[in-house]
């Protein structure tokens, strides 16, 4: 207790500069917990990935469609429960700011596939119901007043022209990692509007979704999923959600990469402030530590006494920078909707900060604690005044 | 009378632990706020340099890169027609039409962990290389028109694998050889492959064209050239001249790459702040006694406030300078990423410019200043007698 209350007199000796150094941990852990969240926001869509389900696409790349008629052929596979299937739109409401995902797909299956996404019964059959019926995630539709019966003209960049919907439910998430910003309609919609126009495009999806009765052996059904189609004109690469993803993550690997590396920068900076901050109180107290050690006081209770002051100014400046983190990242992921749907704090993030308010203070300790032991009492004395 | 500038710069050396601390700390946000401008010029540079003035792209309406674009046979032989298109030494028209698609390659790496990317396939016709002089064959040969050759870019070659010289890849149920790498310079061309036109799209059973780059007859025939194809009602295309079809394709990179370094460079900006702020308080702490004898000497505030404020301007420069000779070295990095706007390949290098330098001093500067603002004030309103108690 003593030890406690000696510390604290310590670290607030100089009160403009503690307080100084605390706003600029604090700063810096927000920062830190800011950046970490944009990286574990990359990687959202990994974790909210089932280990049940597939996605199979052209081997080719992504652009590239699949006949429909391989629906039947993957639903004979052994372990498959279920097949949907859809394409990426591409539509652009309004102007291309404001880029949200939209699909068409096969509903049944598809939002079976997903339990995830929280469906209203009586508008889930108006939508099913209504061929130029979409559906919205809520936030989506929070975010341009969209209520249930409007509807949403998307002007198409793949599919040209302006394509009318009918807004017939609005989806909610079921918890809150689930992307309430993405729009669905009809596969069908789409399909017959093609056929009209350019036949030879008709009857094609982009990516199949594939529900799987046991994820252990998902691997194998994939595998076999993909030796059907060999040597054929489409050939099919199959993986899991988690591993489509996590592709698309990988081809943005070096921003993520470079977010990182910022993260822990701004870590190192802070520790040179703290290391400063700790070289002057020790250099001030020289004399303070002399005297401690003609009473007898070893090197022990010195590292005790400046390491203890670095943990009081860190740990306050890192409370005060988590505590921030919260509404500063409600606030950013505002901002960032478009680029990122889900926005949250993970706990994760928080043992980190802890973790670095730590790091700093016992690196940003260690020098002047040297300093502070080899001194000799009568330099050290020799200093006062 | 002034206080000697020698005074301010032995006191950062008198306490030279401080003073690299702090100074170090400037450095790095000076470093980082350098690195991400070069990231963004390097960025633009890139793009604005893919495309010439003089060259005019045509995709379909709306189509907002080429691989969404299509364009029928029909469509492009009467944009071929059009009177501002330059001619060629032959007399043909000076016109490329063009196929692009979208294929995965795998990135150089272990086995296991490295990933795939989407890379651009171009199939090119003759008139693709004079329409681009930037592009230059640096090893092997020319594709040879209607065989399954292709020829890579040096950032594909160097950071994909199965792409070097002589290799094979394939896609479309064909085999298809590497026979030469090209150098484009800074330009986004570095990260395609390029195949003959009729030969990809027969590969990948896409029978039309992605876009169409004409070269101008006359730089300003832009206008003339925009009017007719966009009113002629057989077509349902546009054209935008090649720079600023470019530019519009990093637009939201940019924007990304903007909202994340303003917002990095305030936050750190008030962490170096706040540590050249405590820095200097302590420097005039230290020195009430030693500032007192100054102002008894004859010296005035005003010569004491600038003493201090040079102090901590010379803590900026030196920060700043530290940090940019770093930042310098950054420009031996290419970063190759995936543009999220055509879901393709990209790679830029970080730039160095003149405008950058003088930005990130000034920034330096202004750290310094705003850290030093205030103690130097305090050390100016000491009153002469409490300064020399104090002793």
């Amino acid at each position: 207790m003593m030890l406690l209350k000696i510390l604290f007199r310590n670290a607030f000796h100089n009160k403009l500069r503690s307080s100084l150094t605390i706003l600029g941990i604090a700063v810096a852990i927000l920062a830190f917990g800011l950046l970490r969240t944009v990286i574990s926001s990359f990687y959202a869509g990994v974790e909210s990935a089932s280990t049940s389900r597939l996605v199979t696409r052209n081997a080719i790349s992504i652009i590239f469609p699949l006949p429909i008629s391989y629906t039947e052929k993957i639903r004979q596979v052994e372990g498959v429960k279920m097949v949907s299937y859809g394409n990426w739109f591409g539509g652009i409401y309004i102007s291309e700011k404001n880029f949200f995902p939209n699909f068409c797909v096969e509903p049944n299956t598809y939002f079976a596939l997903y339990p995830e996404f929280v469906l209203d019964e009586k508008q889930k059959k108006a939508f099913l119901a209504d061929r130029k019926g979409a559906v919205a995630g809520q936030k989506l539709a929070a975010k341009y007043g969209w209520k249930i019966g409007d509807t949403i003209t998307l002007k198409g960049t793949i599919y040209p022209g302006n394509w009318d919907f009918v807004l017939r439910a609005i989806y909610t998430g079921r918890d809150t990692t689930v992307d309430q910003t993405q729009f669905f309609f009809h596969w069908t919609y789409l399909n017959e509007a093609i056929k009209k126009r350019a036949p030879g495009f008709a009857d094609q999806v982009g990516f199949y979704m594939i529900g799987v009765n046991r994820p252990d052996v998902a691997a194998d059904t994939a595998v076999m999923v993909d030796k059907m189609f060999k040597n054929s004109l489409a050939e099919t690469l199959t993986e899991t959600e988690k591993a489509f993803n996590l592709g698309f993550i990988a081809m943005s690997e070096a921003i993520v990469t470079a977010i990182q590396m910022v993260s822990f920068i701004v870590i190192f900076i802070i520790m040179a402030v703290v290391a400063n901050t700790m070289a002057m109180t020790t250099r001030e107290r020289t004399g303070d530590y002399a005297i401690m050690k003609t009473l007898g006081f070893g090197a022990k209770d010195i590292t005790i006494l400046i390491f203890g002051e670095a943990l009081v100014i860190t740990l306050a400046g890192g409370l005060i920078g988590i505590i921030l983190t919260f509404p500063a990242a409600r606030a950013f992921g505002q901002e960032l909707a478009t680029y990122f749907p889900v926005f949250l704090v993970s706990a994760e993030t928080i043992y980190m900060d802890v973790a670095a308010a730590f790091i700093i203070a016992f690196l940003a300790a260690i020098i002047p604690t040297r300093h502070a032991i080899r001194i000799r009492i009568a330099d050290g004395l020799r200093r006062i005044g | 009378m002034a206080v000697p500038f020698s005074y301010s710069f032995h006191n950062l050396w008198k306490r030279r632990m401080t003073t690299v601390l702090t100074v170090s700390g400037m450095a790095l946000v000076v470093f980082v706020f350098a690195a991400v401008l070069m990231m963004a010029a390097g960025l633009q540079k890139t793009l604005t340099e893919t495309g010439s003035p003089n060259n005019v792209v045509v995709v379909r309406k709306a189509a907002t890169s080429e691989v969404m674009s299509s364009i029928e046979r029909k469509s492009a032989s009467i944009v071929e027609m059009l009177p501002q298109v330059a001619a060629g030494p032959q007399g043909q028209p000076m016109m490329a039409k063009e196929s692009v698609v979208l294929i995965a390659l795998k990135k150089k790496g272990e086995e296991q962990s490295s990933s795939h990317s989407n890379v651009v396939v171009r199939g090119i016709a003759a008139e693709s290389l004079p329409l681009r002089p930037q592009v230059k064959l640096i090893a092997g040969r020319m594709l040879r028109m209607g065989s399954s050759e292709v020829i890579v870019g040096n950032s594909i070659a160097k950071g994909f694998r199965g792409v070097g010289l002589q290799q094979t890849l394939s896609w479309g149920m064909r085999t298809w050889t590497v026979v030469g790498i090209f150098d484009a310079g800074n330009t986004g061309f570095s990260t395609e492959i390029w195949g003959d036109a009729d030969q990809v799209m027969q590969a990948f059973r896409r029978p039309v064209y992605s876009s169409l780059i004409f070269r101008l007859q006359t730089p300003d025939a832009f206008d003339a050239a925009k009017i007719a194809i966009e009113n002629d009602p057989r077509l349902t295309l546009e054209a935008r001249r090649e720079t600023k079809y470019y530019r519009d394709q990093s637009e939201i990179m940019a924007k990304f790459l903007r909202i994340l370094g303003t917002s990095l460079t305030i936050i750190f900006s008030i962490g170096a702040i706040i540590g050249a702020m405590i820095t200097m308080y302590s420097a005039v702490a230290n020195r009430t006694a030693e500032i007192g004898t100054l102002r008894a000497l004859g010296f005035r505030r005003r010569n004491i406030l600038l003493a201090f404020l040079t102090e901590s301007l010379l803590l900026g420069f030196i920060g700043g300078s530290i940090g940019l000779f770093f930042a310098s070295f950054m420009q031996f990095i290419t970063i190759s990423t995936v543009n999220f706007q055509t879901f393709s390949e990209l790679a830029f290098k970080f730039t160095l410019t003149p405008g950058i330098i003088v930005q990130s001093m000034l920034f330096a500067l202004f750290m310094g200043l705003i850290g030093g603002v205030l103690p130097a004030l305090r050390a100016s309103r000491l009153k002469i007698v409490d300064a020399l108690r104090s002793a």
